[in-house]
């Protein structure tokens, strides 16, 4: 009665957090607009030219852009999530189903051969901007499928099979991925360097509608997959006899992630630590029960993600840091206090 | 100004709008110029500083080094191709000159979305795209008359650099380091900005086999067999003949190394393609063939 009570608190104050952040991510920016401004064109859509500028600050690029960093984060916490629940293992992270490693290999195919390809074809160019974000999309959920398929034998899908050959297809796109930056020229290079290090700067409301049809279903199946990783916890086998649909449930989970993953990199950039930090700091707050642990991951991801994007756009302005170094730089040594903190071990 | 280069330049005002890549329709410069300018890229702003324009220019990118002032006085918004649309229109610009190449494109459309009219310029390394930029540079500024005068004087000065060329009797080779990373050499192959001003300074690229900027290993180095290196100094951090040529090392074994022909010259004025650059090309080719007769 009581663990309800207090996740029921950690729940409210999660959601009065992401509340509280999304109005500070509308509210502060580079472009000074008094709060009594932005709650106007907020609820009118005001037309009064003087605040047209305002206007535009307000709607087109901070709304989209915490709505963005909200969904990107949410997903990114609850792939994290759900792969080490998946793995059993506390390191385990999106990474491990060859997401990144694939959506950053075709990323850097389309930025390097990308202009070249679309000229051999007498193409007019540069390539549309679109190619890259779909393109990289794409290139992650293809290298999920056929790493699913290397480690499913006969129906079973393997999760050791699985993280041995990501590693397996880490080095290999990450070798491929060296030859395209020796291939590359100096402002490839810089693309590729700026790519890597993710950043919410080019939020739009399209980015937003492209991206919310893959996030927001994986954010509402997630409540179905807790009691399910709940039981995978006692092992394959236990969660089998426990009445658990095991092999839907991993594949289902590895596409769940892949897609979120895929879309968050896509539209984002590679982002790091957000997916390991969020899920480890609340098994310490709340405990590990799958059926808590992957709303909340949800709510604290987008929370956090955003705040790290009003630091990157704030530190530095009027320019602004790639927000994967907010967020390692933030993100590392908190994990290292929760660790140190914390009663619990990870191997206990 | 010389009579050899102002003919060329004024069909060179036909190629204008092919320069210009992105002006908003309907927004005439000339009859009112842009008051608050963000200038992004190294050269843009360098021009824009020649042509007295200081003043407006509210914004800077991370690569206007030149002059030396430019980033300590003017708001920084980071690097040319990670721009922030928000940082941008903070500093309230009526005008984006920036450097081809600047971005990303999603946030050049949302600044347009705000009214402000982004203008990109073309940057080959040519001395035909050094007076293309200025010409674009000054008539983007509405300060056509200005730009005309200053393309006039750096034309001139590119052809007493043809001049000088023409007066070179054997031609050096040499080999440029852009950088030094962890005993790897960046080396400028064909079509990059260091193969340009090698070449408007009567010099040959020792490195044929690769475009741009590449890692170049010591076997390669020792084919290439330069007759003088050029490297960037940083500074006044300046690399010493010593220590390039050291024993042992691939290009201490080079012909460059036996003459000791190792010029050091800052970066930007070297590869940066602006209103610098016949000045740079002269005082690299005086460095390496001292012995050439003056006009």
């Amino acid at each position: 009665m009581r663990a309800r009570r207090r996740s029921g608190l950690i729940f409210a104050g999660l959601t009065l957090l992401v509340a509280a952040v999304a109005v500070l991510s509308v509210g502060v920016g580079a472009v000074p607009i008094p709060p009594s401004r932005i709650v106007n064109l907020v609820a009118h859509a005001s037309a009064d030219p003087a605040s047209a500028r305002d206007a535009l600050v307000i709607l087109n690029i901070r709304l989209p852009r915490t709505l963005l960093g909200l969904m990107v984060g949410a997903g990114l916490a609850v792939s994290g999530a759900l792969m080490q629940g998946l793995f059993r293992n506390p390191l385990a992270d999106p990474a491990l189903v060859g997401v990144s490693a694939g959506a950053g290999l075709a990323a850097a195919t389309i930025i390097v051969l990308g202009d070249g390809v679309l000229r051999s074809l007498g193409l007019p160019g540069p390539l549309p901007y679109a190619v890259l974000p779909a393109g990289a999309f794409l290139g992650g959920l293809a290298a999920t499928l056929g790493l699913t398929l290397v480690a499913t034998r006969s129906g079973r899908t393997s999760v050791t099979t699985m993280l041995l050959a990501g590693i397996a297809l880490g080095a290999l796109t990450g070798a491929m991925t060296g030859l395209l930056v020796f291939a590359s020229n100096d402002r490839q290079l810089r693309d590729l360097t700026f790519w890597s290090l993710g950043s919410l700067g080019g939020a739009s409301w399209t980015k937003v509608a492209a991206t919310a049809p893959a996030i927001l279903p994986v954010l509402a199946a997630v409540p179905f997959l807790g009691r399910g990783l709940n039981a995978l916890v006692l092992g394959e086998a236990e969660a089998f006899h426990l009445g658990i649909p095991v092999e839907r449930l991993k594949r289902a989970a590895i596409l769940l992630v892949a897609v979120a993953v895929g879309a968050g990199v896509a539209a984002a950039g590679v982002i790091g630590f957000v997916g390991l930090v969020v899920p480890h700091a609340l098994r310490l707050a709340i405990g590990p029960d799958h059926r808590r642990l992957l709303p909340a991951a949800a709510l604290l991801g987008g929370a956090l993600l955003v705040l790290a994007d009003v630091a990157a756009r704030l530190v530095v302005a009027p320019a602004e840091l790639p927000i994967g170094i907010v967020t390692a730089l933030v993100g590392a040594p908190v994990f290292l206090w929760l660790l140190l903190s914390g009663q619990r071990g990870f191997d206990g | 100004m010389t009579d050899c280069s102002t003919p060329r330049l004024w069909s060179r005002r036909a190629l204008l709008a092919g320069a210009v890549i992105g002006v908003v329709p309907g927004v005439s410069r000339a009859a009112e110029p842009a008051a608050r300018i963000a200038s992004l890229g190294g050269a843009v702003t360098e021009i824009l500083y020649r042509l007295g324009a200081a003043e407006r220019v509210v914004a800077v990118d991370t690569t206007s080094l030149f002059p030396a002032n430019v980033l300590r006085e003017k708001p920084n918004v980071g690097y040319l191709r990670a721009l922030s649309a928000e940082g941008l229109l903070s500093l309230g610009p009526d005008l984006v000159i920036a450097a081809e190449g600047a971005g990303p494109p999603e946030v050049l459309a949302l600044v347009r979305e705000a009214g402000v009219p982004v203008s990109l310029v073309r940057e080959p390394p040519t001395p035909e795209g050094v007076l293309d930029k200025i010409l674009t540079v000054g008539h983007l500024a509405g300060l056509a008359p200005a730009a005309e005068r200053l393309a006039a004087e750096v034309g001139a000065r590119f052809a007493e650099l043809a001049r000088a060329r023409a007066r070179i009797g054997r031609r050096a080779r040499a080999l440029v380091i852009l950088s030094v990373a962890n005993g790897r050499m960046m080396a400028g192959g064909r079509g990059s900005s260091a193969d340009g001003i090698l070449a408007l300074a009567g010099i040959d690229n020792a490195v044929t086999g690769f475009d741009g900027y590449k890692p170049i290993g010591d076997e390669a180095i020792l084919a290439a067999a330069p007759d003088a290196v050029v490297m960037m100094q940083n500074g006044t951090d300046a690399p010493s003949p010593d220590g390039v040529f050291a024993p042992g090392t691939a290009l201490g074994q080079t012909p460059a190394a036996a003459r000791r022909a190792l010029v050091a010259m800052d970066g930007l004025t070297l590869l940066g393609f602006g209103p610098r650059t016949p000045d740079a090309a002269r005082d690299l080719m005086q460095a390496i063939y001292p012995d050439l007769p003056r006009d």
